[in-house]
C-alpha cells in the first residue's frame, strides 16, 4: 500500500513538448473529482431550490425554498421601520419646539430629515441647503416667511402658492409693476437706484432721491417703511446683503418690471386626491433638519 | 524525471496513498517540538491575557472588536481610520515572507506554516493512540475488528477535540473571551460564534486528520509562489548525492568498498510527512520539514560516517562539492544583496510604522470644511463658513475640549468668530471611547480681510479641558471670502 520508495515513480506525459518542456499527465486526485462532482450536484440542485433560470417573459423560475431577493429586502424595510416605529412615534407626538432638545430625535432627524432633503429639496435649495437663485438659501440669517422651525414646518407642508394645495400660502408675490402698467420704465429706474442706496451698493444720488418717493408711494405697503420687509407677505429685507434673485440694476429692473411670485411645492398634498408625497414624519424629519442646519431662527 | 509516452490506460485520477511517518528525534525535530508549543500557546492563551484600559473599555489584551470597529492590542488601540497600521503589519509581513523564502526556502512551510504545525500534532496523536509506523501500517491493512473500531474511535475523539478547541480559540479573539465560553455552554453565545466554531472544527479535523499533505500539494497557492522566489543560493534540504551516490546496503556493518554512504535504509522516506524521497532531488512536495535530516544523521552516526548526507545546502552547493570544494557556511548564501534589500525594506516599514505610532497625537480629530456651498452670506454681510469636526476620545472617560481658530501663525484674528452648533461658548464634552461629530461656525465680519479674501489658510485649535498635562494640537483648513 504504501509508496515504493526507492523508485522513482514513473510520470507520464501528454506528449505535448515545448522548447524541449514536457506537459506532465499526473493523474488528478481523487477527492479532487468528487469535491467536482458535488459542485455539479449542488448547482443543480441549488438551481432548483432557489430562483434560477429564466423564463421569457415572466422573470425567472421561482426555486421550490420560495425565496426571493425583493421580498428579503421588504422584509429588512419592514423591519427596520418597525425598529423606527418608537422614535417615529415620539417625533410625532413632541412639540416641534422641543425636538432639539431630545437627543433621540435630534439623532433621527439628522439622518431620516437629512435623506428626505437630499432626495425632495436639495434640487432647488441645493444639497447644503445653501440656494440657488430664486431658490432661498435655508442656512443662512434672512428668511422670506420666517426661520421658526413652526414656520418652517408650515411652509413645508402647505407651500409656497402651490395652485393643488387648498392651504398653501397664497402670499400674493412681487407685481409686474411694467407689464401691468403700475410704473412706467424710467421711475422704474429711478426704484432701482434708490433700492441700490438703501442696500448700501453704488446708486445714482439723484435717481435715488426720485425714487425714495416712488418707493414710498408703491413698494412700502409690502416691503415696509424702512424697506426691511414682512414675513407675512414673505416680503424681502431690501436693506441686507442678501438677494434672493440679485442685486444687480439689471435683475432689479427685471423684478420690478415683471414681477417675481417663487413657487415651493406643498408636500402633505399629492398630486391625487386624498395622498401625501411625504409623511407626518418625513416632514417633521426635514423641518427639524432644515432648522439645525444653522439658519434656524 | 524519467517520462514515458501516453498510453491509453493512463488513470486518470488516483486515490491518496496513506502515509505513516515514523517518530525520529533530533535537532530539527526538538525544534519543531519547540515551535510548535511556543505557537500553539501562543493562539490559545492569548485571548485570556487581561490588559486594564479603564471602565468604559474592554479588558481583553488583544480583541477585534467589529462591532465597534476598534483593534486592541495591549496597550494600542487602533481606530478604523487607523487601518494604515494592520495594511503595514501586512506589508511588512509579506516582505518577511520574501525575506525568509530567498534565504531559507520553504522554511514557512515546514516549521510555522499551520496546516504543517496542526498536522504534526495529529500525527503525535496517532502515534499515541495507535502505535509507530509499523503499527499503523499493520492496523491500515488488517480487517475491522474491535481493536481497530476502538483505536480509530479513540483518535477521532481527540482529534475532533482539539478541532473544537481550535475552532473554540478562534472566537474568543472577536469578543470577550470569559464571557463569550460561558454563553457558549448556556447557548447564549450568537449564531454566528456557533457557526464559526463549527467550520473551523470540521477543517482543522479534516485537514489536519485526512487531507494532511493533500492541502500542501493541491490547494495551497504559496508553494508555487516560493518556488518562483528561490534562486540559486536559496538554502533547502537535499541529498548530496555526490556522497551517497552509489547506494548500497551494509556488508558485515560495513560499506562495502566503491559504494556510496547511502545504506539505502529509507529512514529518511520513513520519517516523511509528506511522503516522498528526498534522495529524488527537489521536489515539489518537500516542506523542508528538516525530518529527514535528522533521520539520516542518526544512521551517519551509527554507521560511523560523518553526518549531513542529508542536510540544508544552496542548490548549487551540489556541483561545487561534486568538484572537490569544501562545504560552503549557510550563512555566506543567507547574507547576499537580495536578502539584505529584503530586510532593508522590511526593516524601514517597521520602523516607520513604529514612529508613525509613537507620532499619533494624544488628541485626534479632523476638520472638514463645507464646500456646498463654500460660504454662508448673512444679511449684514458676515461671512460664515460651516465645517464638520470629528473629535475622537479615546479615553475611558469623558473628556472636554475647548475649540478655537487662529491664522497659521498662532494669531488670534479679531475679526473672526467661532460657534459651536448646539453648545453654549466654545467647548464640547466627547463621552468616553467615542467619536463625535460637531459642526463648527467661522464668521468673519462684514468687509474684513477674510471675509472678502477668496481662500485664507487657518488653524482649528482643540485643548484638552482640565487634563494634567495641557493637551493642545491643531489642524489647518481655510475659509473661504467672497471674493
Ligand atoms: S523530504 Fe525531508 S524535508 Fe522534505 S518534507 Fe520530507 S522529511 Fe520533510
Ligand atoms: S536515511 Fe540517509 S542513509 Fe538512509 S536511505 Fe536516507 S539518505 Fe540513505
Amino acid at each position: 500500500m504504501s509508496k515504493k520508495p526507492t523508485t522513482k515513480k514513473e510520470v507520464q506525459t501528454t506528449g505535448h513538448s515545448w522548447d524541449g518542456i514536457e506537459e506532465l499527465n499526473t493523474p488528478l486526485p481523487r477527492w479532487w473529482l468528487w469535491t467536482f462532482y458535488a459542485c455539479i450536484v449542488w448547482g443543480i440542485a441549488y438551481s432548483i431550490a432557489m430562483p434560477a433560470w429564466p423564463i421569457f417573459a415572466s422573470g425567472a423560475t421561482p426555486g421550490l425554498l420560495g425565496s426571493s431577493t425583493r421580498a428579503n429586502v421588504e422584509k429588512e424595510i419592514e423591519r427596520f421601520s418597525a425598529m423606527n416605529k418608537a422614535v417615529e412615534d415620539k417625533l410625532v407626538a413632541t412639540e416641534l419646539t422641543e425636538i432639539g432638545n431630545d437627543p433621540e430625535l435630534v439623532a433621527y432627524t439628522t439622518n431620516a430629515g437629512g435623506a428626505v432633503f437630499r432626495t425632495w429639496c436639495a434640487q432647488c435649495h441645493g444639497s447644503g441647503a445653501g440656494g440657488n437663485k430664486g431658490f432661498p438659501s435655508l442656512i443662512d440669517d434672512d428668511w422670506l416667511f420666517g426661520g421658526t422651525i413652526e414656520q418652517i414646518y408650515l411652509d413645508v407642508q402647505h407651500g409656497i402658492r402651490d395652485p393643488l394645495d387648498p392651504d398653501t400660502n397664497y402670499a400674493a408675490g412681487m407685481p409686474a409693476h411694467l407689464d401691468d402698467g403700475l410704473l412706467e420704465s424710467a421711475q422704474i429706474d429711478e426704484v432701482v437706484q434708490y433700492v441700490r442706496q438703501i442696500s448700501g451698493q453704488d446708486a445714482d444720488a439723484e435717481m435715488a432721491a426720485a425714487g425714495s418717493e416712488i418707493f414710498a408711494e408703491w413698494c412700502v405697503a409690502c416691503h415696509g417703511e424702512d424697506a426691511k420687509g414682512m414675513q407675512d407677505l414673505g416680503a424681502p429685507n431690501l436693506t441686507d446683503a442678501i438677494w434672493l434673485y440679485g442685486g444687480d440694476v439689471e435683475t432689479l429692473t427685471t423684478t420690478i418690471r415683471h414681477g417675481r411670485a417663487g413657487v415651493m411645492p406643498s408636500w402633505s398634498y399629492g398630486t391625487t386626491e386624498g395622498t401625501s408625497r411625504l409623511s407626518e414624519v418625513q416632514i417633521r424629519a426635514v423641518s427639524a433638519y432644515v432648522h439645525s442646519l444653522g439658519g434656524g431662527e | 524525471m524519467s517520462s514515458t509516452e501516453p498510453t491509453d490506460d493512463a488513470p486518470l485520477y488516483e486515490a491518496r496513498e496513506p502515509i505513516f511517518p515514523k517518530r525520529i528525534s533530533g535537532k530539527f525535530r526538538n525544534l519543531k517540538w519547540i515551535l510548535m508549543a511556543l505557537m500553539l500557546g501562543i493562539y490559545y492563551i492569548t485571548p485570556w491575557i487581561r490588559w486594564d484600559r479603564g471602565p468604559a473599555l474592554p479588558d481583553q489584551a488583544v480583541l477585534l472588536d467589529l462591532a465597534n470597529r476598534r483593534f486592541f492590542f495591549f496597550g494600542l488601540e487602533i481606530w478604523p481610520h487607523e487601518f494604515y497600521f494592520v495594511a503595514g503589519l501586512l506589508i511588512m509581513a509579506g516582505l518577511g515572507l520574501f525575506l525568509f523564502t530567498s534565504a531559507l526556502g520553504r522554511v514557512w512551510c515546514g516549521y510555522a506554516c499551520p496546516q504543517t504545525v496542526w498536522t504534526d500534532l495529529f500525527i503525535l496523536v496517532e502515534r499515541w493512540v495507535e502505535g509507530d509506523r509499523n503499527n499503523r501500517i499493520r492496523l491500515h491493512r488488517q480487517k475491522w475488528n474491535a481493536e481497530k473500531i476502538r483505536k480509530n474511535l479513540t483518535k477521532w475523539t481527540l482529534w475532533l477535540l482539539i478541532g473544537l478547541a481550535t475552532g473554540g480559540a478562534w472566537v474568543f479573539y472577536f469578543t470577550d473571551a470569559p464571557t463569550l465560553l460561558g454563553d457558549l455552554f448556556t447557548g447564549d453565545a450568537s449564531p454566528i460564534a456557533y457557526t464559526t466554531i463549527a467550520v473551523a472544527t470540521a477543517t482543522t479535523f479534516a485537514f489536519g486528520g485526512f487531507a494532511r499533505e493533500q492541502m500542501c500539494i493541491y490547494a495551497c497557492p504559496w508553494p508555487r509562489i516560493q518556488a518562483a522566489m528561490m534562486d540559486e543560493d536559496t538554502i533547502t534540504i537535499a541529498y548530496r548525492e555526490w556522497r551517497g551516490e552509489p547506494r548500497g546496503k551494509l556488508h558485515k556493518g560495513q560499506v562495502p568498498e566503491g559504494q556510496g554512504d547511502c545504506i539505502d535504509c529509507q529512514a529518511c522516506f520513513n520519517v516523511c510527512p509528506m511522503g516522498i524521497d528526498i534522495r529524488n532531488g527537489q521536489q515539489l512536495e518537500c516542506i523542508t520539514c528538516g525530518l529527514c535530516i535528522d533521520a539520516c544523521d542518526e544512521i551517519m552516526d551509527r554507521i560511523g560516517k560523518p553526518r549531513g548526507l542529508v542536510g540544508y545546502m544552496a542548490l548549487k552547493d551540489e556541483a561545487s562539492e561534486r568538484a572537490g570544494n569544501k562545504v560552503v557556511n549557510i550563512w555566506k548564501h543567507v547574507l547576499r544583496p537580495r536578502t539584505l534589500v529584503y530586510f532593508t525594506l522590511w526593516a524601514g516599514f517597521g520602523i516607520a510604522l513604529v514612529v508613525a505610532l509613537f507620532l499619533r497625537s494624544p488628541l485626534d480629530f479632523n476638520v472638514t470644511p463645507n464646500r456646498d456651498p463654500l460660504y454662508v452670506m448673512q444679511g449684514d454681510g458676515t461671512i460664515r463658513n460651516i465645517y464638520t469636526m470629528r473629535i475622537r476620545n479615546k479615553h475611558g472617560e469623558e473628556v472636554t475640549y475647548r475649540i478655537s481658530a487662529t491664522t497659521p501663525d498662532g494669531e488670534a484674528d479679531p475679526s473672526l468668530t467661532l460657534s459651536l452648533e448646539g453648545q453654549e461658548g466654545d467647548t464640547v464634552t466627547v463621552p468616553a471611547d467615542q467619536l463625535y461629530n460637531q459642526r463648527l461656525y467661522l464668521e468673519a465680519a462684514p468687509q474684513s480681510d477674510l471675509a472678502t479674501t477668496k481662500r485664507t489658510d487657518i488653524d482649528i485649535w482643540v485643548e484638552q479641558v482640565g487634563g494634567e498635562v495641557p493637551v493642545r494640537d491643531s489642524v489647518g483648513t481655510v475659509f473661504n471670502g467672497k471674493e
